[in-house]
Formats: C-alpha cells, sequence, structure tokens
C-alpha cells in the first residue's frame, strides 16, 4: 500500500487572543503556537494502522515553513516513512484550490493507492483540499471518513458519518483520496524512540521548480479568490430572558429549541 | 552561544506537552485527591521510552541526555508534580547511581530494566538521624563472607512502596565519619527488607513516600556499588544530577501556576474590567514569568553542562534553590489572583503551592542549597 498524507502546519488559537494585521488580510500570528491540524493528525494515525495492517510505505506532505519540520518529523516518528516539505512564498495558500494543485504536482508521477488528509483545516475550515486534490490527481475521492477497511487490496470501504449520526458505506476501487473526520481513531504520541528513527528519515525541502510546477499555476495572479478583508466581528448579546410559571417556560424553551433545530 | 533546542529535543518537548496535557492533566486533582500513585500513567510512560531517556543505549536507554529529561520533567510536573517527582527519584536518584558507578554486569542488570521501566527504583539516604547531615547515617553493612548484612532505617523515600531495587547507603567503616560510608543495591524482595505505610503529605499525594527497615537484610558482595568508603562521594555526585531535576519539576509547577492565574485573570472580571487590565494583577504575572523563565534557563544550563561533562555542582544547587523558591512564590501569587476561589480544592492553585513546597526541602533543603553554593564560592 503506497500512501501519501498530507498535513497542515495551524495556529493553536485556542488560548492566544487574535489579531487582524493592519494590512486587513492577515492575522498576527506572532503570539501563537502552531502545531499539526487536528484532523490530520487522525489521517497520520489512520496511516501508520493502515501500514501497520496490510504493509505499505508513507510519504509526508506538507506546505509549511522550516519551523513546521518539527511537526513532519514527528509524524515521521509515529511511522511515516519520508517527508517532502514544499515551502515557496508564491503559493496562493489561501485558496485550497491553488493548495491542492500543488500537492497534485508533488504526487502526480509517482505511483499511490491512498491519499490521506484531514477533513477540514481548523484555521481557514474550507474543507475542500482533500477533495480539490483528489480532482487534481483524476482520483476517487470519500469525503469525512470515520471508518476505513481495505479490501483484498484492491478496494476501500469507507464509512462516512452524515448529519444525525447517519453513516454511509461506500466502495471506492484504489488509488483514492480520503479526508479523515476526527475520532476515527486514537492518534498514538510519538516514542521516543520513534523520535530517534525519525530523525535518520529523508525529510526533503522542495520549491515549485524542484516539483516541476509551474509558479503561474498556482500564484495569486492564478487564484479566482481575493481575500478582501479579514476582520472580528462585533459581540452582540441576544440573551432571551423567558417569563413565567415553570411549566409555561419550559414549554416556550422546548418550542424555541425545536424552532431552531436544536431538537 | 546557542540557546536554541535541537530538533529531537523539541520534538519531544511536544510530544510530552501533548500526553501530559492529555492524559494526565485531567486527572491530577483526583490522584491528588485519592492519594492514588499513578500506575496506569507510569507504564504509559514507559512505553513512550520516557524512563529511558538519560540512559546509553548500551543500558535499555535512549541516549537522549539530561537536557532532553529535564524538558519531559518540566512537562510531566506541570501536569502533575506526583507523577514528576515519581519520575525524577526514579531516574535521578535509583537508576543513576548504578549507571554512573555500576560495573558492566549491574549496569545491565540494573539499569536495563529501569530504563525500560519494567522495574521502578528508590534511592535512601535519609534516616530519622540523618536529614541534611546525610553523612551522619546511622545504618550499618558489615561483610559476612560473601554477603553484605545491612542493619538501620531510611525515611521519606520516594517510590520505596513500589521499587524493585533500593540504592542505600551505609556504614561500612565505623569511626571513619564520611569516609566510612558505601553504597549498596538492594532489591527489595530481600528477606528482611520492610517498607511501612506510607507518609500522609501536605502535598505530592499521589506520589509514594515511605520508611524502609532493614533488619539483617543479606545482599551478596557484589552488590557493593563503587568502591568501599565511596559512598558520601557518590551521594554528592548523585544529588547534584537530582537537584537538576528538582528544578525542573519546580518550574513545570511554576508554569503552571502562571498559565492558571494568566488565564483565570484575562477570564474573572470586577469593577467592569477583567483582573488582568488591573497593574496590580499585571505585576505579579510579570514578576512571575520572568521568575519562571530565568528559573528554567538556569537548569537547562545546569543540565546541559552536565550533558558536556563539566562541573556543576554549583549551578546545579543554584538552579534547584532558584527554582524551588520561583515555584513556591508563583504557587501562593497564582492563589492571590484567583482569591477565595484560590483557596478553595476547586482550582488547582492550592494543589500547586503544596506540592511546590516539597522543592525548597527533599534532595536538601533551600539552607543546605545556600551551603553548598557558599562553599562552592569558597567560603
Ligand atoms: C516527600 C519527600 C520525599 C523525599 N524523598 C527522599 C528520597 O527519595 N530519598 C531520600 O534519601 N530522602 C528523601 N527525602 C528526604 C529529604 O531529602 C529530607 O527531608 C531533607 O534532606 C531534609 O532533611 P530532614 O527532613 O531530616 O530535615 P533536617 O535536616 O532536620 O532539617 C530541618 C531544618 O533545619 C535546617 N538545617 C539543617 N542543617 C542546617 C545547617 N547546617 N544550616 C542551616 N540550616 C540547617 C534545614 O534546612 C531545615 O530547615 C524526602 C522528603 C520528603 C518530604
Amino acid at each position: 500500500m503506497k500512501m501519501f498524507v498530507c498535513i497542515k502546519y495551524v495556529p493553536d488559537t485556542s488560548e492566544a487572543e487574535v489579531k487582524v494585521n493592519p494590512d486587513g488580510v492577515s492575522v498576527d500570528s506572532s503570539r501563537f503556537s502552531f502545531d499539526i491540524n487536528d484532523a490530520d493528525n487522525y489521517a497520520v494515525e489512520e496511516s501508520v494502522l493502515i501500514k501497520e495492517a496490510n504493509e505499505g510505505d508513507i510519504t509526508v506532505l506538507s506546505i509549511g515553513p522550516k519551523q513546521s519540520d518539527v511537526m513532519i518529523r514527528m509524524a515521521m516518528a509515529k511511522g511515516c516513512d519520508r517527508a517532502v516539505r514544499i515551502e515557496d512564498e508564491r503559493i496562493a495558500g489561501y485558496d485550497p484550490l491553488m493548495v491542492a494543485k500543488v500537492l497534485g504536482g508533488a504526487v502526480k508521477g509517482q505511483e499511490f493507492d491512498l491519499v490521506l488528509t484531514g477533513c477540514m483545516a481548523s484555521d481557514d475550515w474550507h474543507m475542500t483540499t482533500g477533495v480539490a486534490l483528489a480532482e487534481e490527481l483524476g482520483v476517487n475521492h470519500v469525503s469525512m471518513v470515520k471508518k476505513v477497511e481495505i479490501l483484498d487490496g484492491k478496494k476501500v470501504k469507507a464509512y462516512r458519518e452524515l448529519e444525525g449520526g447517519l453513516m454511509e458505506v461506500v466502495e471506492v476501487e484504489l488509488p483514492v483520496v480520503l479526508t479523515i473526520q476526527t475520532g476515527i481513531n486514537e492518534p498514538r504520541y510519538a516514542p521516543i524512540r520513534g523520535i530517534r528513527e525519525a530523525q535518520k528519515k529523508e525529510l526533503k525541502v522542495a520549491n515549485l521548480d524542484d516539483l516541476g510546477i509551474d509558479a503561474a499555476e498556482v500564484n495569486a495572479d492564478a487564484s479566482l479568490v481575493v481575500l478582501e478583508q479579514l476582520y472580528i466581528p462585533q459581540v452582540e448579546s441576544s440573551a432571551e430572558f423567558i417569563e413565567g410559571e415553570p411549566d409555561v417556560k419550559a414549554e416556550k424553551l422546548a418550542s424555541i429549541l425545536v424552532k431552531g433545530g436544536l431538537v | 552561544m546557542d540557546f536554541a533546542l535541537s530538533e529531537s529535543q523539541l520534538m519531544i518537548r511536544r510530544m510530552v506537552s501533548d500526553f501530559a496535557g492529555k492524559e494526565l492533566a485531567p486527572i491530577a486533582a483526583e490522584l491528588d485527591r485519592e492519594s492514588r500513585f499513578p500506575h496506569a500513567i507510569l507504564e504509559k510512560m514507559a512505553g513512550l521510552d520516557l524512563f529511558a531517556l538519560p540512559f546509553s543505549e548500551d543500558y535499555g536507554g535512549t541516549g537522549d541526555g539530561y537536557v532532553a529529561y529535564v524538558l519531559a520533567v518540566e512537562e510531566i510536573s506541570k501536569a502533575c508534580a506526583s507523577t514528576g517527582i515519581t519520575y525524577a527519584a526514579h531516574c535521578s536518584l535509583g537508576t543513576n547511581p548504578v549507571y554512573l558507578f555500576g560495573t558492566e554486569e549491574q549496569k545491565l542488570k540494573w539499569v536495563t530494566p529501569c530504563a525500560k521501566g519494567e522495574m521502578l527504583s528508590a534511592f535512601g539516604l535519609t534516616e530519622p538521624d540523618a536529614g541534611s547531615d546525610a553523612g551522619g547515617t546511622k545504618t550499618t553493612a558489615v561483610l559476612d563472607g560473601d554477603q553484605w548484612v545491612i542493619n538501620g532505617t531510611k525515611c521519606f523515600i520516594t517510590n520505596a512502596t513500589y521499587a524493585g531495587m533500593v540504592i542505600i547507603t551505609a556504614v561500612t567503616e565505623p569511626g571513619q565519619g564520611t569516609r566510612g560510608i558505601s553504597s549498596f543495591i538492594v532489591p527489595t524482595d530481600t528477606p528482611g527488607f520492610s517498607v511501612t505505610a506510607p507518609y500522609e503529605k501536605l502535598g505530592l499525594k499521589a506520589s509514594d513516600t515511605a520508611e524502609i527497615i532493614m533488619e539483617d537484610v543479606c545482599i551478596p558482595a557484589d552488590y557493593l556499588l563503587g568502591k568501599r568508603g565511596e559512598g558520601f562521594k557518590q551521594f554528592m555526585q548523585v544529588l547534584d544530577g537530582g537537584r537538576i531535576s528538582i528544578g525542573a519539576l519546580s518550574v513545570g509547577i511554576a508554569q503552571a501556576a502562571l498559565e492558571a492565574a494568566l488565564n483565570y485573570a484575562r477570564e474573572r472580571r470586577q469593577f467592569g474590567r477583567p483582573l488582568s487590565k488591573f497593574q496590580a494583577i499585571q505585576f505579579k504575572l510579570a514578576d512571575m514569568a520572568t521568575r519562571t523563565e530565568l528559573a528554567r534557563l538556569a537548569v537547562h544550563r545546569a543540565a546541559w553542562l552536565k550533558d558536556q561533562g563539566q562541573t556543576f555542582t554549583r549551578e546545579s544547587a543554584m538552579a534547584k534553590l532558584f527554582a524551588s523558591e520561583t515555584a513556591v512564590a508563583a504557587a501562593l501569587e497564582a492563589i492571590q489572583i484567583f482569591g477565595g476561589y484560590g483557596y478553595t480544592r476547586e482550582y488547582p492553585v492550592e494543589r500547586y503551592l503544596r506540592d511546590a513546597k516539597l522543592m525548597e526541602i527533599g534532595e536538601g533543603t533551600s539552607e543546605i542549597q545556600r551551603l553548598v553554593i557558599a562553599r562552592q564560592l569558597g567560603c
């Protein structure tokens, strides 16, 4: 099983305050700590589980700065075999279609059975990159995958989690791109011995020219997306106080919840 | 000069921080409340090779060295200082003496299982009448044919209840003072070796601290560690390393106190503003952050000197002294910032204070650290 797993270096915005830069289209990330995107962490684990069960070989792909090497090596410490980090200022990284083109360019020309990505990135929430990558590679895809079974090395059975807890099961032929949902597995921690091993594995750094990708196809001019503004919305208070006797209150509350589609 | 951690050190810190944050921090309050020894966590730590960190590959270690090890101690202790001291006492105090002074055979036999986390170890130095004055050991070891017969009591021994092996100091040459002390590897299943019920402590409640009683404990002659009469010199050296890990433990607690206080100060509003907007509170947080960072630097530097094979007695005493006093101060200030809530068990800061206090006592009190530093200055 030849696999690629695509991972993204994202800021943890849960602790530090988010501030928009004076340019109005970027965020001051100097105080954030960065790490692997949550869903991608599950994708890495799933690829390693598949490798452990079926044998195989995993290449990590990531577009990101030098600081993300620690994250990439961590994926190798868990069992991925090698990595390519793509660093090139010309990539219009805010546009998932451009990102998919770059990742696709890195995969093309190589044999592969499975490409795993997270189902979404916690910074921009596009939920698009993995699916666009499948299109770019001209292969099948299954999105929001919550369970994977490899069938006789030619097909996979993928379980998609739908609204309301429904499970949809699809069988697709390899090669295929799967976008992985959080909770599909329990991501492991890299043991110290794995961390040592990872130092010996290959981490190649490539720019667009190295990958044979024409910059004019993936830069801001090529992108149809124009990032106009980022801003932090005014916080509005919209609390509603429900008055009345307990049974009246309960009825009102229940009807609000039902109307809002919450129950 | 290069202050940067290596890539593998950064990875180790990230992994341990992740592990401790997700697996240990959520249960730390419960372990403390129930005084429950963290067996399951220690097993997971063994699986991640954490006990192997400071030891070389020849003896089951990973050869990452002391800097990597103190990074791990800090992250574990930030989540749960009880687990931190269990870990540090095992590596720095219980296993390290054999690693430093053992014969090849002793190292293979004892360091290997300890580095793999298959066996827990402890260090029995303190006695009821020999605390700060550890050279005043009363425990005796007498060579009788091909075995040593040991008699005596050790108190306050971390991990004593669960250890498979304890390093013990005992007088072998009576009347020769500190030159008459030797150290021994004592398997805890030796007849005559017993452990009392653990102490009820102020803090570090999930760690195990108990008294060891040895009555005619017979061990083979070759369980002597190093040479006869070198026990005192050896344990001074062991404590030099151990103090760095107490420093790291302290930094972990101080960092936890700082983060808890900062988050709380940002959220809690009084007089229409978050506490963090009051200068009086800001200054407290700034001082906590500054001291914690300086303590961390001192700990890293001492560990680095040790990894470089340079002397570090003074630096490790300074790091331990400064870091432990920082941890206590940070925990106290954190409680102050939390106000009445900080005084309750609903928030972790009272635990930080109870745990931090031991850092000023164990492996040499603050007074003893000042004595060590003064001696190093040539006083
Ligand atoms: C939770 C816990 C875990 C421990 N784990 C271990 C362990 O694993 N192994 C082990 O061997 N020991 C362990 N200890 C023991 C610890 O190292 C001793 O408690 C410590 O060294 C102090 O000794 P003492 O308690 O006898 O105090 P004492 O030596 O009686 O000191 C009492 C006070 O007098 C001061 N004092 C003593 N001498 C001087 C002096 N010359 N000048 C100025 N002031 C002085 C001290 O600083 C202290 O304030 C542990 C203790 C605790 C509480």
